[in-house]
This record gives C-alpha cells, structure tokens and sequence, in this order.
C-alpha cells in the first residue's frame, strides 16, 4: 500500500514560505513526477513527504494514518538522491543490505533479499565492489537496490537522473518505468526536466513557486494546459504565447501555438523571416521573426529545407489554438 | 616529463636540493654515531678513546632506561587516546550551528597556539599548584586535601598538559573531516533506518578513519620527542617517575656533560622512533590510500 495524501501541507524557512499550501492526493500505485523550474519547491516538498523536512503546518497522511510527526524511517518511504548518497567505504552488498541491517533483519533473509534485488538490477557481478569502481548507471541501480529491499510503501526519486549523460539518462528512464511496472509501487519523482515527466509519469504535478499548478496525466496537461505557466513548460519546443491583437481576434488575451501545430503555407497566415533553422533530420525547428506576432517557432517536418533569411508564411490549425485570460488562465 | 630529456632536465634540475636535504640530514645522523662510540666527557680531560658499545650499554643496565622507554610509550599512547576521543566529540559539538560559531571555534583551537613551557607554566603554579591552584582552591573548598597533582600523578599530570595542547589540532582536522562528509549520506542513513548512534558507528566514523590516521602520524612525530613540559614541571621527577626518553638524553647531556652517551641515547631514540614509525605504517598506512 501507498497512499499519500497531502492536506494543505505549508513549509516556511523563516520568514520565507517556499510551500504556501498544498493539497494533493497520490494514488497506490501510481507513479506521479513533481516537475517545475528550478526553485519552485518540488524537492523542498519531496524532502517534506520523506521526512527530512519538518512540516511548518498542515498533515501528510501515508496509508491512513497521519505521519505528518513521524521521523523519516518510520514512514516506510525509501528514497533516492540525486547524488546517490552511496556509503563510499562499504561494498556494493554491504550497501544494499544496510537498511535491512539497521531494521535487525536476520543475514540469511537479508542476504536473500539483497541477492534477488542485484539481479533485478544487473549487479549480481558488482556485489563486492565499491561504490567508488562503478560507473555513474551502476551507481545508480545500487541506490535503487538499496531503495527496493525495504520493501517501502512508496519510493521517493530527487532527480535522480541529473548526474547521467545523455544516453544513459534514457536507458534508466526506462529501466526505472519498466520497475514501477513490475514492482507496481506508488512512487514519486522529482525533475525539471519535462521530457522524462512527460515520458514517465501517470500523473504530472507542475510546481511554481511552491503552488501546484495542474495535476493531471501527461497528455491532459499537454492538451488543456490550465495556464499559460504549465502551456509554457510542458512540450518542447515551447508552446508560442501570443498577446495583442492577434489574440483579440479569438477573444482572448493570450493565445498558444504549439510549434508543432503551425504550417508552412505559400500565402496568407502570418509572413515572417527565418532567423534560425536546425535540421535535426525526422524534424526542423524553425524561429521566425514575424511581422504580426513577433519570434515564434516552428516545429516542421524534416523535408522542410528553409535556410536563415528566407521569407516564410505560417498558420496556425485553427482547433489547436489554446486561448487565455487576462489572469492567464484558460478559457472555455 | 615526457620525453627521456625533459626527464634528466628535471633531475639534473631537483638535484641540488635533494643533495642539500641528504647532507642536512645525514652530517648530524653520522656526527652523532661518532660521538655515540666515543668517550668524550666534558668533565674529563680525556675525551679521545673509543667505547665500543658501552655508551649503549649503560641505557641498558640502567633500571631508569626501561622506565623512560616505558614513560615515553605511555605518554604518546596517553595523550593520542585523549586527543582523539575528545578531538572527535568536541569536533561534533562545534560542527553543530550554534550562535557565535566563529569565535568558539577560535576559543577551541587558541590552546595551539600557546608555546609548551608557557603551557606547562601556567598548568603548574596556576591550576595544579597545591597553594595557589584552582583546583587545589576548589578542593579546600568542597573539604577536601589538595591533590598533589605533579608530586603524586606526574605521568598523568604530563599526558593531561600535553593532551590540553594538541587537543585542538586533533580537533582541528576532525572538523574539516565532518564538514567534508555529504549530508546526504546521513540523511539516507536516516531514511534507511540508522539511529543517530549507527549514523556515527557506521557513517561518520569510517569517514574520519583517514582523519584518524593523520591525526596519530603526525602527533606520534612529536609527542616522541615532548620535552618542554616535563621540564618546566617535574624535571622528570620526582625520583624518574616522569623521565622519557628524551629527558633521559638531556640529562645525560647537559646535567652528566656525557656527550657520548647522549648520542648514544639519541641513536637509541632514532631506533625506537622508527619501530613505532614501522608499526604504525603497517596497520594504519592502508587507510591513507584513497
């Protein structure tokens, strides 16, 4: 089991309110990504749920019962750092088997549970090696490892992935989905990155400045953005925000564009020029500085060969336009 | 330093230094091997005979050698168990955020800064003197006798002087230790479980070993040579309670004016610094690799 439920849970550093007040309900089972721009209080909440931090007022209740005052090993929530937080002078084993140790497990049972959770993880090979001998993946599947012989009611992620290049960072994304798969545990996961949210998660919560923003699954958040903040953060590229008369047009004081959802046409829509274009081959994203909307960008297929300073005219499909509020908020 | 010539530049270029350093070192070893064999007493005309071994024999027989040796081990083992349990536990009291942390910590390490005899004064006639001490004061007033602490305790009283000076170096290196370990280490040690007394057993402890080590090098170097405090308080006594080696060279040489026998003393101290020095490397040398 693995029901989190946050009742207006505020967090205050002096004078500062870094969480002014959330309310959030995480499902067993599910596996939900905190994701917002860097400061925003996603770690600073994550931390909260953990333990580590002390909660300024409101209730965080695990599984029924109120947990808000418990220390962080009572909760029965592992968690994963982002720098991985290893124990540098123990062997891989040794590391794996420290939470059972301290919780006075018995060796064999132990030695059992660890063994079955290195060859979860592909480190049957690597258990008397130190943490110091292995690459930065292999660090992070034993931080895993040590996470998943607890057996915890949830697993806690704190970016875990920042500190891995760009390929590897795929690799575990999906080693990590594929064992929330099986494992069919609640786990929660903090990122800025809006790819692995989008690619991971089952429910996004989109943080700014310490408020949630929307919570949703990835493709309502990407469809009905509630504001222009979360249609600016989730997709990449960014979503076009339009203001002025253009947007008056459609009775709105924002209007977003996703890049994807402009087309190249020979005449009519907006005519601007191609500052910038990058072929990436499948897709060529284009900025284009237009005479009625100002710098926007275009996500076009990959035979579109526009070269910088070619003359260029755009338009938007009509059912994709996103309109918003002078409050920023999306209407109707 | 790739090629073969940029490698005999380099040499040709250290040479002169490592020939200055060898001489610097070796002129005295070998001045003092002379004179360890010799008869050559400043209180004797005749200074130009060899002894053969019996400048080294004298230590030997004498039943005060045994108990400088002894004296001497017991003191380093004394104030290295002193300045490392206490340098530990003041160093996680001071690594904790207080009010005032920059001048306490300043307060806890100015003990350094104090010259040996000076320390050794001021312990002598203003806290451990039997008339005018603080503690003999503090003893009168609860009823007590007085304790005499350099007459009765001279060993302890050295080890207790001694370890109040190098307890801030000791605590000093600690707390660079603790500072440089991850906070996150600790806080997963929380999550996994670990009370505060395993987080230091299994966490911060193996993370001071190498701190542990360095600590215990450097202080066995000089505590093998302590002399200042002895003679500033209890020039060895009373009788040769206190004597270490050391003391033992020293009055040798400048009470007996027997040269060869102090250098014959000063060899005998070479030897047994390198012992120690042997069997410190080889249980403690592993945790200085990395």
């Amino acid at each position: 089991m693995g029901k989190i439920v946050l009742n207006s849970v505020r967090k205050s550093f002096g004078e500062v309110d870094v969480i002014p007040g959330v309310d959030l309900t995480i499902e067993n089972g599910e596996f939900v990504v905190f994701v917002g721009p860097s400061g925003c209080g996603k770690s600073t909440l994550l931390r909260l749920i953990a333990g580590l931090e002390d909660t300024t007022s409101g209730a965080i209740v695990i599984d029924g019962s109120d947990a808000t005052a418990l220390p962080p090993a009572k909760r029965g929530l592992a968690m994963v750092f982002q720098s991985y937080a290893l124990y540098p002078h123990m062997t891989v084993r040794k590391n794996i088997m420290f939470p059972l140790k301290m919780a006075g497990m018995d060796l064999a049972e132990a030695t059992k549970r660890a063994d079955a959770a290195a060859s979860v993880l592909n480190l049957t090979n690597y258990m008397e090696r130190k943490p110091g001998q292995l690459s930065g993946g292999q660090r992070q599947r034993v931080a895993i490892g040590r996470a998943i012989v607890r057996e915890p009611a949830a697993f806690l992620f704190d970016e875990p992935l920042s500190n891995l290049d760009a390929a590897l960072r795929v690799n575990m994304r999906q080693e990590i989905t594929e064992l929330h798969q099986s494992l069919k545990t609640t786990m929660i996961y903090v990122t800025h990155d809006q790819v692995e949210a989008m690619t991971m998660a089952d429910k996004i919560v989109v943080l700014n400045a310490g408020r949630i923003e929307q919570v949703g699954s990835p493709m309502e958040l990407y469809n009905h953005p509630k504001n222009t903040f979360v249609a600016g953060f989730i997709g990449s590229p960014k979503m076009n925000l339009i203001e002025g008369p253009e947007a008056a047009k459609h009775g709105a004081t924002t209007i977003g564009i996703r890049p994807e959802h402009l087309e190249v046409v020979s005449e009519g829509g907006w005519s601007g020029v191609v500052g910038l274009s990058e072929h990436l081959g499948s897709d060529t994203f284009l900025k284009v500085t237009t005479d009625a909307v100002g710098t926007i960008n275009v996500r076009a297929g990959g035979e579109v060969m526009l070269r910088h300073g070619d003359r260029v005219n755009l338009a938007p499909q009509a059912n994709k336009i996103h309109r918003f509020g002078a409050d920023g908020k999306a209407l109707a | 330093m790739a090629t073969q010539s940029s490698r005999a530049t380099a040499r040709l270029m250290v040479a002169p230094s490592v020939i200055v350093l060898f001489i610097w070192m070796i002129v005295p070893l070998a001045l003092t091997l002379w004179f360890a064999f010799r008869i050559y007493r400043l209180l004797s005309p005749d200074r130009n005979g060899w002894a053969g071994f019996s400048n080294f024999l004298w230590y030997f027989n004498s039943p005060d050698f045994w108990l400088a040796i002894s004296n001497t081990l017991v003191l380093v083992g004394g104030v290295l168990a002193i300045t490392i349990v206490f340098g530990v536990l003041i160093a996680l009291l001071i690594d904790q955020p207080v009010w005032g942390q920059g001048p306490l910590r300043i307060l806890v390490i100015s003990p350094f800064f104090v010259m040996p005899p000076v320390a050794a004064s001021v312990w002598e006639n203003l806290f451990m003197h039997p008339q005018n001490g603080l503690l003999a004061a503090g003893a009168i007033g609860l009823g007590m006798q007085p304790i005499l602490f350099l007459e009765q305790y001279p060993m302890s009283s050295v080890i207790f002087i001694v370890s109040w000076e190098w307890l801030p170096f000791a605590t000093l290196i600690f707390l660079t230790a603790l500072q440089s370990l991850s906070s996150e280490q600790l806080e997963a040690a929380e999550m996994d479980g670990a009370s505060a007394l395993s987080r230091f057993r299994y966490i911060v402890m193996p993370h001071m070993t190498r701190a542990i080590t360095v600590v215990v090098l450097i202080q066995t170097i000089f505590l093998l040579g302590i002399f200042g405090e002895i003679f500033t308080t209890t020039q060895g006594g009373p009788g040769s309670a206190s004597t270490t080696l050391p003391y033992m060279i020293y009055k040798q040489a400048v009470i007996a004016k027997d040269i060869g026998r102090a250098a014959a003393g000063g060899i005998i101290a070479v030897i047994l610094a390198n012992i120690v020095a042997f069997f410190l490397m080889r249980s403690m040398g592993k945790h200085l690799d990395t």
